[in-house]
């Protein structure tokens, strides 16, 4: 089909990038190893020679220095973008991000917005055990001040950067690392971005809505194909944007189908699908026909072991037996 | 104090704006505390008393265009840079008419017009951000300095390291002013650092630094004006170690159990207006009769000061969430 190309989500991020650096010479690029090395995930393979040392800027490993100093860039009239590696790295800059890009703006009265976008990769799946796997979404997600949007698709993650960068507060892109590789289709022309105001109907059903983001949606699509054919049809709602939630597509689907199930990389505790099931039962307690179940990650640091590995996080088949579970099946 | 300073213009005009506006910050201060007393102010307060010549002597040889990253102990900074006595007052008042809306209060002092770009409230936290304005500035070509103030209880931090070396790595227009009082909150220096010479430091990230009389306000300025034409011409960031003094607690609610009332009275023989008064009377640039007037002018500033903020509205609650976003409607 014309129109359309087939290009990966490792891809999509860097032609993200090239057309934003492209379009704005206020945006550049920052991070560990982003230039020389081309992206620990190959992200920003080939742009240090495109748009040069300036503006594809490798940092010493100093995550809050070079975040701090992306915020510090954004509030000086650039468009920075900042990847740190992993999200198990951003927790030495979490001091940078949550009390002063969250804060500035209101703290100022308003006089001062922070226009960065900070990139970083999250979640388990690559046996990188329990310092490069964890998916700490939430604890962003929990912060006001801060935009969290975690493309789900090749797609989104095509189109999310420029629309995020337009946004005058901070956005953090959570790119789950499983998705690095996985193929998808993209316009074969732009332009590309996205809405990221509004979660997404990735499948439409009427017997449970399954809620979920990130690296966990290729998973839920799976269950939800199992699930078809046993008659079961599910809405899936791809959330996009885990700061601020869109809670009105939330209920609006579990007012339709009854029932929720909720996919979260993150722990159960505390999580996000914690909070997603806070909001349902607020404003969508009547219409439930079952108790909200949450597939989440086991409450264990990620093991290495890929058999213990697999066992702690959210599966095909945990997320089908939740659904069936919610139907009494 | 020295006979002369290097390319300080000691004209009897420059001589009365520098006693003006250290007196001024003094002033405004003492009032502040009794403020405080009186359950005006609350919160943290965290005077500057004794280290007013610090901020006055580096503001003389910054221009209007530059950047100021501050920290929590930012009244004198804020008053030196030219934000008004009267909003500066509003914000500890917590009122609408403050320089921030009443949303920072005394730690968090903000004016976008003055480039003052605030109060920063987590030890070194500002540092980073003061190399990120700077990287705007040599990336977009202008011919700015960030002056980055913070105190020597920074030196301990991790983000002090990560910012002095990313600055000097990339050659950056940041001035870092360390305020060295001597003590962090209650920690004196020799308890908290393996060497306690802090411009040290900067050196081992191949930053040229030097160490000034903080109790000097032309000390100060000499230095600064020489740091600034360094970086203006180009060569990288600049680090000035002052070693200055705090005469009065780390904050309301310090008992001052630390230190000896004794080593106290020593730095005050040395205080900047101590200091400064009668070296201008000797050399004929001011006289008694002068001070008489400035503390006078100073007087009636910081009477209106409080007076504004006595009048001043507070911010309607239905306000409590605007600007944590920017509003749909400023988005473009």
């Amino acid at each position: 089909m014309s129109g359309v190309r087939r290009i990966t989500y490792r891809d999509a991020v860097r032609e993200a990038m090239r057309e934003a650096m492209q379009k704005d010479e206020r945006v550049f690029l920052m991070g560990e190893d982003v230039g020389r090395y081309g992206g620990a995930y190959a992200c920003s393979k080939g742009l240090l020679e495109e748009f040069g040392e300036e503006r594809i800027r490798d940092t010493p490993l100093s995550e809050s220095g070079f975040t701090g100093a992306g915020i510090g860039a954004a509030l000086g009239g650039m468009r920075p973008i900042v990847e740190v590696m992993t999200v198990n790295f951003s927790l030495l800059c979490l001091d940078q991000i949550v009390n002063n890009a969250a804060t500035l703006r209101h703290m100022s009265g308003g006089q001062f917005s922070v226009p960065v976008v900070i990139r970083m990769a999250t979640g388990a799946g690559r046996q990188l055990a329990a310092q490069h796997s964890h998916s700490l979404e939430n604890w962003y997600a929990h912060v006001p001040g801060l935009r969290v949007v975690a493309p789900a698709t090749v797609e989104d993650a095509r189109g999310m950067l420029w629309t995020a960068l337009q946004d005058p507060d901070p956005v953090i892109i959570f790119e789950h690392a499983v998705l690095y590789n996985e193929e998808g289709d993209v316009a074969a022309e732009g332009p590309w971005n996205v809405d990221i105001d509004r979660a997404a109907i990735r499948r439409e059903g009427d017997d449970a809505t399954i809620i979920t983001y990130g690296g966990s949606l290729q998973k839920t699509l799976k269950a939800a194909d199992a699930l078809a054919e046993e008659n079961i049809s599910c809405d899936v709602l791809d959330l996009r944007t885990l700061r601020p939630l869109d809670t009105e597509r939330i209920l609006a689907s579990v007012a339709k189908t009854h029932r929720a199930v909720i996919v979260d990389e993150g722990w159960r505790t505390g999580s996000l699908a914690g909070e997603i099931s806070a909001q349902i039962m607020e404003g969508a307690f009547f219409d439930l026909d079952a108790p909200v179940e949450r597939v989440c990650t086991a409450e264990t640091p990620i093991p290495y072991a890929r058999h213990m590995e697999l066992a702690a996080l959210p599966s095909v088949e945990g997320i089908a037996a939740a659904v069936r579970k919610t139907l009494r099946r | 104090m020295k006979d002369t300073y290097d390319g300080v213009d000691l004209t009897a005009e420059h001589a009365r704006e520098l006693a003006h506006q250290m007196i001024l910050i003094r002033r405004f201060e003492e009032k502040c505390a009794e403020l405080y007393g009186a359950e005006k102010i609350r919160g943290f307060l965290h005077l500057y008393i004794g280290e007013e010549a610090n901020a006055v002597g580096v503001m003389q040889a910054l221009a209007p265009d530059d950047n100021i990253v501050a920290t929590y102990r930012e009244h004198g900074h804020a008053l030196a840079r030219g934000l008004p006595a009267s909003e500066v007052m509003a914000e500890m008042y917590g009122k609408a008419a403050g320089s921030s809306r009443g949303r920072g209060g005394s730690m968090h002092l903000c004016s976008a017009d003055h480039r003052f770009y605030g109060g920063f409230a987590i030890v070194a936290g500002g540092l980073p951000l003061a190399v990120g304005l700077a990287l705007a500035d040599k990336m977009r070509g202008e011919d700015r300095v960030t002056c980055c103030f913070f105190g020597e209880g920074a030196a301990a931090e991790g983000e002090f390291h990560e910012a002095l070396n990313l600055a000097a790595l990339w050659k950056l227009p940041v001035l870092f002013v360390c305020e060295n009082n001597g003590y962090a909150m209650g920690t004196a220096l020799e308890r908290s650092e393996s060497d306690t010479d802090i411009h040290r430091h900067a050196e081992s990230y191949a930053m040229e630094a030097s160490v000034v009389d903080g109790m000097d306000v032309l000390a100060v300025e000499e230095a600064t004006r020489r740091a600034v034409s360094k970086i203006r011409a180009g060569e990288g960031p600049y680090f000035l170690e002052n070693r200055t003094y705090r005469f009065r607690a780390h904050s309301m609610f310090d008992a001052e159990l630390y230190r000896a009332r004794e080593e106290v009275k020593e730095w005050e023989k040395r205080g900047p207006l101590v200091q400064f008064k009668p070296w201008t009377i000797e050399k004929a640039l001011l006289s008694a009769s002068d001070y008489e007037e400035i503390e006078g002018e100073v007087a009636g500033a910081v009477a209106d000061a409080v007076a504004f903020a006595e009048a001043a509205p507070w911010e309607p609650v239905e306000d409590l969430l605007k600007d944590v976003m920017t509003p749909a409607e400023a988005k473009s």
